[in-house]
């Protein structure tokens, strides 16, 4: 017994001494000492020996215990140090660029559109789409703007030679769901809009949000809480400062575009003007087989660019359709 | 429209400062856009005569004149102006007097003579531009009196910007009565008195329009000298409006249109034979007008003739022949009611806009016209003399425009704008815009707006004008209550979204470019039988077509950032496009992408890498793996404008959802400069709903990977190798990965070596070697037998 559990404890030594690593240390720990190890076991085997055999013997296997946990340790030592020096060595430089692919970035009129679909649907608005190449009626007639009136001067519009044309306004999206559905309705019709107009401050083709809410009971006061929240969570200015002025678009009624004041900072003084609104005009609902007496409604039409030019400090409408890197980039 | 603010003055009293005015406007819809000051702080100055003028001893361009102040003196005054001649009746700056910017002036002796004043410019009397010359005063100008008195000096000029709802307020009497309406303070006018006939001269007038013009008054005035300087304060408030002096009874003509907002027309009578007719043109009839344009007209147009041919375009512009010239000496005023919608129909047909077809198109007022006549008659008689026959008023009396009585339920407003206002203060303000109002206690009130507000029709239209007058800034801010409803956003904007921000953090920017493209930029991506969509009044050949593919807007894009040093290009647009089909217009929404030059940012640790077919690839299966498209097939394809042998179709479900692919390189050259540029192109609307996940079980028990090397002919694609593994490898194969592609040595020069690791796993038990080395010894005899592949040693 005393035989075997010296040569126990000189083939454990030699395989500690022999272990590079502490994974194979804490198998040597296992294989001698854990429940089922060699010497564990050896020490369970005591309990058949005679009193007087089990008392020399078990002086020798507690011993081999004591002197293989011992070495064990001192083993364990010398390996967390050459950890740590290993360690040492295999320093990076944390400063060194990463690798990979770099994030692009969106265009800051979606970033725009956006945070403007954002804020309505969290408001129970859905969000339509339309057609950019549209017909007079949705365009023009069904909006109350009949051929000639006065006000189409206000829409330079493209043309196609079949009588098409591309619309100047989101509006006919408001025509395109009114007929299909019945109110209550609440929706924002973002897009791309087209005037025959080109210089620094207008462009060709521009985006705009188109908003309608439809209901019982709706007034122009609802109209303008509800913009002027919309306008302060979009600039992020709790005292933004807001006028209503009255205005004039034929398929509203009373109508109005909205004023903001923005803090110096934008290097933009007085009243800045940011939309128009107004309460949908009676004549729309009948247009589109709606009870003018039992609803009523508002719309809005956003100008993206001119929302997203405010919020940025952009100076020149052009750099939108530019898409020059060294300008999208700031937007990432 | 610029409106001075003297004349207005003169119509209705001005009680507010000019900025409160402008605010009180703006306030009420008709927006203030600028605010110009006229002659402000200019005192001092008289009108004077030049009696003498000799060249100055000591300087060749000036002259020394002697100036007649009537009974301020005369004086000697040194000028230099060109226009300087004895006779000529100008504007004196007297020692002491202030001139523009503040200019004081004194005697100062200019080379050796001594100047007690200085002639004045209109220029130096903030009167005007022009300073080329002294101001020339009509010579029946009282010498010596004060400028001030003779025209308004301290004058501002507002310049509106009116809605096209408001042509009544296109006038100084408008604006009065929407200043009166706003304050409360009386109309001090117009008071127009008829003046008497003192001749039977008339033109007899028939109206053969219908309703395209239901009235039509004319006057015949002989004997008038059109040859007499217009007068200076006519002029000056003529200018002041932004319109220019012709000769004095067309400035008196525009004056009144000024005034009242009726657009008069002056004929030279003798050119008019027999009478006048309001009539429809005939096809083909010409007609030259003032401008010097000859027309020809259609059936459409409206003309006012007489028994011979067309003599005016009505309501836009006169013609050439039967114009007022200097030498005219009876002349027919026209002062006529033309309905809106024709007019405006003519005027957009012949590109015509003019002071009058501004007015008619926006509606004056169909009982102005007389008033018109008789304003501008008193005028005209005042300044030219001349003899008035009786006023002509044709009328006819059943299409004249009439007023509608409104019924209005003064709860309405409530509802609509979300304020209580007390009916006496409704009635207050409804009162000031002059309409008149029948109101009783329970009932609702019968309202009828005047005749110049042709734009009140219905209820909300006074509820409008209510709230204006009272200003937006006493409604208050509410928010309406609605019922509650749980949407998701459709998935197509949900779509679009995570597109976005997939390709986003796929290293690419996104670009807005423009819909409409050149004829040369569609045709490069244009398939031959294609038809463009072509724009009919385009902004230049630039911006001509419309796109059918999002690709010239992308690589014009790239081409800008190339140009300014940027190594690595990878851009992408979400937008529509358009094509005709079967003559019918398809409008789609695509998703386009771009890389051009490096494939990833310059970054240490590996060298710089060209992008290539493979990366624009690995974007598209990403991207489509984003939106829920695992089984994707890309499939070699010929398409225009991409390079013939790297091109490929992506199918998905059976589909074709879009195409991917190098830019054929005879189009990037033109890019000007070496290298590729990959594209892609997807339809979004072709791209199926994410069907939900269905789970499978995860298996607990290891997988087994055995690697392949294998060598086949070129002809053999990838697709058509890891289609057989799949058929052959059965049920257990989890995974396939082709992890090399090897040509060179070992490999026949028309071979390559694939190499392919196989992953086996099975979801109930740990696979055993024997298993998978069947499944392996299968792969390799079905990959012998169908494609002749071997195995490489």
């Amino acid at each position: 017994m005393s035989e075997s559990a010296t040569a126990l404890l000189e083939a454990g030594l030699a395989e500690v001494a022999a272990a590079s690593d502490l994974a194979s240390l804490e198998a040597i720990r296992v294989r001698f000492l854990g429940k089922k190890g060699l010497i564990t076991e050896a020490l369970k085997g005591l309990g058949q020996l005679e009193p007087a055999a089990r008392r020399a013997a078990g002086a020798v296997v507690n011993h081999a215990k004591l002197a293989l946990t011992d070495a064990l340790a001192l083993r364990r030592t010398a390996l967390d140090e050459l950890v740590i020096t290993a360690l040492s060595t295999a320093t990076v430089d944390v400063s060194l660029p990463g690798r990979g692919q770099s994030q692009g970035g969106l265009h800051p009129v979606t970033l725009a559109l956006e945070r403007i679909e954002d804020l309505f649907t969290g408001a129970g608005f859905e969000v339509v789409e339309g057609p950019e190449v549209e017909d007079d009626y949705h365009n023009f007639e069904a909006l109350n703007i009949p051929a000639h009136h006065p006000a189409r001067a206000m829409h330079d519009t493209f043309y196609f030679p079949d009588g098409k044309l591309l619309r100047t306004h989101t509006s006919p999206v408001q025509i395109r769901v009114l007929r299909d559905r019945r109110p209550p309705l609440r929706i924002i019709a973002p897009g791309r809009v087209y005037r025959c107009d080109y210089d620094q401050t207008h462009s060709p083709m521009f985006h705009q949000v188109e908003g309608l809410l439809i209901d019982e009971d709706i007034s122009m006061s609802d109209l303008k809480g509800v913009l002027h929240e919309f306008l302060i969570r979009f600039f992020e200015q709790d005292d933004l400062q807001i006028r209503f002025r009255p205005s004039y678009f034929p398929f509203t009624e009373p109508s109005a575009e909205v004023d903001i004041k923005l803090p110096s900072a934008h290097g933009l003084t007085g009243w800045l003007e940011v939309l128009g609104c107004g309460m949908v005009h009676p004549v729309v609902l009948e247009n589109v087989g709606i009870d003018a007496e039992r609803y009523r409604g508002f719309a809005f039409g956003l100008g993206v660019e001119r929302l997203a030019m405010l919020r940025h400090g952009i100076n020149d409408l052009r750099l939108f359709y530019e898409n020059d890197l060294q300008f999208l980039r700031q937007f990432a | 429209m610029k409106v001075s603010t003297e004349w207005l003055s003169e119509w209705v009293p001005l009680a507010l400062s000019l900025s409160a005015l402008s605010e009180r406007l703006t306030m009420a819809g008709l927006e203030v856009e600028a605010i110009e000051s006229i002659a402000a702080g200019i005192e001092g100055v008289v009108t004077a005569k030049i009696v003498h003028a000799a060249p100055h001893p000591n300087a060749a361009r000036l002259q020394v004149c002697q100036v007649d102040a009537g009974t301020r003196g005369t004086f000697t005054v040194v000028c230099g102006a060109p226009n300087v001649r004895p006779g000529l009746v100008g504007c004196l700056a007297l020692p002491g007097a202030v001139v523009r910017d503040g200019q004081q002036i004194s005697i100062t002796t200019i080379r050796g003579v001594e100047s007690h004043g200085m002639l004045c410019s209109a220029r130096e009397l903030d009167l005007g531009d022009a300073q080329d010359g002294i101001l020339e005063l009509p010579s029946t100008a009282v010498i010596g009196s004060a400028l001030s008195t003779m025209i308004a000096l301290n004058d501002s000029v507002l310049d509106l910007n009116l809605t096209p709802n408001r042509g009544d307020c296109l006038s100084v009497l408008g604006i009065a009565r929407e200043v009166s309406a706003l304050t409360g303070a009386g109309l001090r006018g117009p008071s127009i008195v008829p003046v008497p006939a003192s001749s039977e001269r008339a033109l007899p007038i028939a109206l053969l329009a219908d309703s395209s013009c239901p009235r039509y008054v004319g006057r015949v005035i002989e004997h008038v000298d059109v040859t007499v300087a217009t007068p200076t304060w006519m002029v000056e408030r003529l200018r002041r409006c932004g319109v220019r002096s012709i000769n004095v009874v067309v400035d008196v003509t525009n004056y009144v249109m000024l005034a009242l907002g009726q657009p008069l027309h002056a004929f030279d009578l003798t050119t008019l034979t027999g009478g006048i007719r309001v009539r429809q043109a005939g096809s083909g009839e010409r007609l030259i007008l003032l401008d010097g344009s000859s027309l020809e007209l259609d059936a459409e147009a409206l003309v006012i003739a007489d028994h011979q041919q067309a003599v005016a375009l009505a309501g836009v512009m006169g013609g050439q022949t039967s114009g007022v010239q200097t030498a005219t000496q009876h002349i027919f005023l026209e002062s006529a009611y033309f309905a809106p919608i024709p007019l405006a129909g003519t005027a957009r047909r012949y590109k015509l806009h003019t002071d009058a077809s501004h007015r008619f198109e926006r509606g004056v007022d169909p009982t102005g016209q007389a008033r018109a006549v008789e304003y501008a008659t008193r005028l005209i008689i005042d300044v030219c003399g001349g003899s008035p026959g009786p006023t002509t008023d044709a009328t006819l009396a059943t299409a004249i425009p009439r007023p509608t009585s409104i019924t209005f339920r003064s709860t309405q407003t409530a509802q609509v704008l979300g304020i209580e206002i007390a009916a006496d203060e409704m009635h207050e303000l409804l009162t000031r815009l002059q309409c008149s109002i029948q109101r009783e206690s329970i009932k609702p009130w019968q309202v009828t707006p005047p005749a110049h507000r042709p734009d009140l029709v219905r209820e909300v239209d006074l509820i409008e004008e209510i709230a204006r007058l009272r200003g937006y800034h006493t409604l208050t801010e509410s928010r309406p209550a609605v019922q509650l409803s749980l949407n998701l956003p459709p998935s197509a904007a949900t779509q679009k979204r995570k597109i976005r921000h997939h390709l986003q953090a796929a290293g690419y920017f996104e670009a807005i470019t423009y819909s409409f493209i050149s004829d040369e930029q569609w045709q490069r991506f244009a398939d031959a039988q294609a038809i463009p969509l072509t724009l009919a009044n385009p902004i230049s050949q630039e911006m001509k077509v419309m796109r059918s593919s999002l690709w010239p807007g992308l690589i014009a894009a790239a081409r800008h950032n190339l140009h300014r040093q940027q190594a690595g290009v990878r851009l992408f647009e979400i937008g529509m496009v358009f094509a005709l089909a079967n003559g019918e217009l398809l409008q789609r929404t695509r998703i386009a992408g771009l890389i051009a030059g490096l494939a990833q940012p310059e970054q240490w640790g590996c060298g710089p890498r060209e992008a290539d077919f493979f990366d624009v690839k690995h974007d598209v299966e990403n991207l489509l793996r984003a939106c829920g498209v695992k089984e994707v097939e890309f499939g070699s394809a010929i398409v225009a404008g991409l390079h013939p042998g790297q091109t490929a179709r992506v199918i998905a479900f059976g589909q074709v959802l879009g195409v991917l692919g190098a830019l054929d390189p005879r189009q990037s050259n033109a890019l000007d400069r070496q290298g590729n540029l990959f594209l892609f192109e997807l339809d979004l609307e072709a791209l199926p709903k994410a069907p939900v996940t269905c789970y499978r079980p995860v298996s607990r028990f290891p997988s087994v990977r055995r690697d392949l090397s294998v060598v086949v002919a070129e002809s053999v694609t990838a697709e058509m190798l890891t289609k057989t593994v799949k058929a052959a490898a059965g049920e257990h194969l989890r995974d396939l990965q082709l992890f090399d592609v090897y040509r060179g040595q070992g490999v026949d020069s028309d071979k390559k070596s694939l190499a392919l690791g196989l992953i086996f796993q099975d979801s109930s038990s740990t696979l055993t070697d024997i298993q998978v080395e069947v499944a392996v010894a299968n792969v390799v005899a079905r990959l012998a037998h169908d494609l002749g592949g071997r195995l490489r040693t």
